[in-house]
């Protein structure tokens, strides 16, 4: 039993970080419905923007919660930038082309970023500092052998506080009705007055925002980053918005979640079945063919009328 | 049609008379053998997820290529290393070695430091009858490529023998549990011959998991491996992983000391994995700690060239480029064929990393040892604290050892007092 809840939590321990990277792929689908095939790889710009502000800035790795919360706002702030910038420079001046140009587009934006950075630093893993002390710190109990360690902890309030806060700015304020509004049909809301260049972009950055502080927490629990960390991560993200259905916040949310587990109950439990731990990757992928022959739309659906 | 059929015949004609060419070019002799540069060939991974390893060996080999050079170079040959990066990746790794015995038609090429890696280019230097020597590819199916691949390591039957035994024996261990790399032939192999030695003292295995390199999430596998309650877990992983396996086994309170080999050894670790990594084990080729003067010498001088301390890496390294020029001095030149023998035929070399003698398989027969992981929290640094040597069987300890490590057979250290060749008269 304590087995069972000890990868209860560290599949939704992964499965948050999905979760917030997620969001970032079926806000941008629900308001222009493109797959920004980029965006796993504005997480590992965020994971490295938070690495570099904790160099420059001279944080040594130590428990300090001031040093893990200047990064990660610095990291989710230059994330967000990044994001607008492949906005407008790479699929602005293509949007009024085919759906097909922007995917495309999306697809070369991704291999330029990468690229850059291996030709940049190199492929060589970094060590992201551990601002929370877990190196030498032991989990807290909770029953039996299961215990849940700090990172896992901050993990998560992070990733609940900032999906809060995505559905409030989303919900209750007057940008969130704009990208409300765009995302129904683009054209109406122009016409309504709204600047949907500007809520664009605000959606970018959000998304980015969103993933950088995924590149952040995770990089607190395995603190091994390097340039291509956010092929794999990203693609599973991917398929976690499809589960939950593309364009629903709460199902990006969902679906994030129910990948994380899946995957970690296969490292765990797959051996029973005969499945080994290494058939982790392919369950994500099975998942996506699963979703798409059986329930295209996803879990929650992706017409419902909350999406964005 | 007829056209496009036409342009395919030419351009395989090309092709193929092109290939026949190079074939001719880099088999048998080289054009310059006798006289002028001996040009070495050296590829590792200098960007890739590995790049420690490969960085390490580079400055091993150039050190020892220059402390040749200021001697006056082989037989007043000077030598130039020609330096290649793979990036890690095995396809890369196969065609810059087709690119060294090929182009640049080097004399002899070292490297890779992962076995799979060394795997996947070893057959283009054996096609070419260029001698490889891969300083620390220790699965034992690299030399089995062909009768002009060496290394100056022991293998991993021996490697995971070692950790066996010292869990066994030292720790006392009854329960194992192993984690490994599933795509890497060297950790693949470092598992096999664990579970078969362990089994063999009377050990269990009780979990067996594995991951795969570039891996973000080891808590499924460690939970798993943490309900079957291992005495010790045997993690024959590359110190990417390892720091993180190590940092997210703290986390989920796990106590048994984990147990590694060579592939730990990088600088790297502790950055990962910093005070998790307190009272881990490895198996490892040399010690920086070890007193003989040879040694110390050795370490005395890279650290003033590379401002580092040299890890075993980087000695192997070296001790590939000083056996290559060993062997070339007794080939008389480099002539491929007769280089290739003198190789085999090495005989206690004196090196950083122990007495070398190449067996009938093409391996160096050699013993290995235990390093305590320790870290310090005042200084935020963790370092490798030497705990015991093991001899491979038929290999008796020298008499007298100073520390316990493996002294340097003769000739080499001057004061050659502490160091009997006893031990290494014995080899196979």
């Amino acid at each position: 039993m304590d087995t069972f809840v000890q990868q209860l939590i560290n599949g939704l321990n992964v499965g948050a970080i999905y979760a917030l990277i997620a969001l970032g792929y079926t806000m941008v689908y629900g308001i222009l419905r493109l797959i920004n095939f980029a965006h796993g790889d504005v997480y590992m710009v965020g994971a490295f923007a938070g690495f570099y502000i904790a160099l420059y800035v001279g944080f040594a790795a130590g428990p300090s919660w001031m040093a893990l919360a200047v990064v990660l706002v610095g990291a989710m702030i230059i994330a967000a930038l990044v994001g607008m910038v492949i906005e407008r420079f790479a699929y602005r001046p293509v949007r009024k082309y085919s759906r097909m140009t922007t995917l495309i587009m999306a697809i070369g934006v991704s291999l330029l970023i990468e690229n850059l950075f291996v030709a940049q630093i190199g492929a060589t893993p970094r060590a992201f500092p551990d601002f929370l002390g877990s190196q030498s710190q032991a989990p807290y109990r909770l029953f039996g052998n299961a215990a849940i360690s700090k990172a896992q902890i901050v993990i998560f309030l992070v990733s609940i506080a900032l999906m809060l806060l995505l559905q409030w700015v989303v919900f209750k304020t007057k940008v969130g009705t704009a990208m409300r509004a765009v995302s129904f049909n683009l054209n109406s809301a122009k016409l309504m007055g709204i600047n949907t260049d500007a809520i664009i972009s605000l959606t970018f950055a959000i998304g980015s925002a969103l993933a950088a502080a995924g590149g952040v927490l995770t990089a607190q629990y395995n603190p091994n980053i390097d340039p291509l960390m956010g092929i794999l991560t990203g693609l599973k993200a991917f398929v976690a918005a499809v589960l939950g259905g593309i364009g629903n916040i709460p199902g990006a949310v969902l679906g994030g979640l129910l990948i994380g587990a899946a995957e970690t109950f296969v490292v765990g439990y797959g051996q029973h079945i005969g499945i080994a731990s290494t058939y982790r990757d392919a369950v994500a992928f099975a998942i996506l063919i699963l979703v798409l022959l059986l329930r295209p739309s996803g879990l929650l659906g992706s017409t419902v009328q909350e999406k964005v | 049609m007829k056209r496009t059929l036409l342009a395919l015949l030419l351009i395989t004609t090309l092709f193929a008379s092109f290939a026949c060419e190079r074939r001719n070019g880099g088999s048998g002799t080289n054009a310059t053998d006798g006289s002028g540069e001996i040009i070495v060939g050296y590829y590792g991974d200098l960007t890739g997820r590995t790049a420690s390893f490969g960085t390490s060996t580079k400055n091993g080999v150039e050190m020892a290529a220059d402390e040749i050079n200021k001697a006056g170079g082989v037989m007043g040959r000077p030598v130039r290393v020609i330096v290649e990066d793979d990036q890690g990746e095995p396809n890369k790794a196969a065609t810059v070695v087709s690119k060294l015995v090929n182009q640049d038609k080097v004399h002899a090429v070292l490297g890779e430091v992962a076995s799979s890696n060394s795997l996947a280019a070893a057959p283009k230097a054996q096609e070419a009858r260029v001698p490889m020597i891969s300083p620390s590819s220790t699965n034992p199916n690299v030399t089995q490529v062909g009768d002009y691949i060496f290394r100056v390591c022991f293998i991993d039957p021996f490697q995971g023998d070692v950790m066996a035994k010292f869990a066994a024996k030292n720790l006392n261990a009854k329960r194992a549990a192993i984690l490994y790399d599933f795509n890497a032939d060297y950790s693949r192999g470092l598992r096999e011959f664990f579970t078969r030695s362990f089994k063999g003292l009377g050990g269990e295995i009780v979990a067996e998991q594995s991951y795969t390199q570039g891996d973000r999430d080891f808590s499924g596998q460690l939970t798993q491996i943490r309900a079957a309650n291992p005495d010790v877990i045997y993690v024959p992983g590359y110190y990417g992983e390892v720091g993180v396996i190590s940092n997210q086994s703290k986390q989920l309170g796990i106590k048994a000391p984990l147990l590694g080999g060579d592939g730990w050894d990088s600088p790297q670790l502790w950055e990962l994995g910093g005070a998790s990594l307190d009272g881990n084990y490895i198996s490892n080729h040399y010690s920086v700690d070890d007193p003989s003067p040879a040694i110390q010498k050795f370490v005395a001088d890279y650290k003033a060239r590379y401002n580092i301390l040299p890890d075993a890496l980087a000695a192997l390294g070296y001790d590939s480029m000083k056996v290559l020029a060993d062997a070339i001095t007794r080939a008389g030149g480099t002539d491929s064929v007769k280089l290739r023998e003198a190789i085999a035929q090495t005989k206690n070399y004196a090196g950083v990393t122990g007495s070398i003698s190449i067996d009938k398989d093409r391996n160096a027969v050699k013993p290995a040892v235990v390093l305590k992981l320790v870290w310090d929290a005042a200084a935020k640094a963790g370092k490798f604290n030497y705990d015991t040597t093991i001899y491979p069987e038929g290999m008796t300890p020298p008499a007298t050892t100073s520390a316990g490590s493996p002294a340097p057979a003769g000739a080499a250290s001057p004061a050659a007092a502490t160091s009997p060749a006893s031990g290494s008269g014995t080899n196979r």
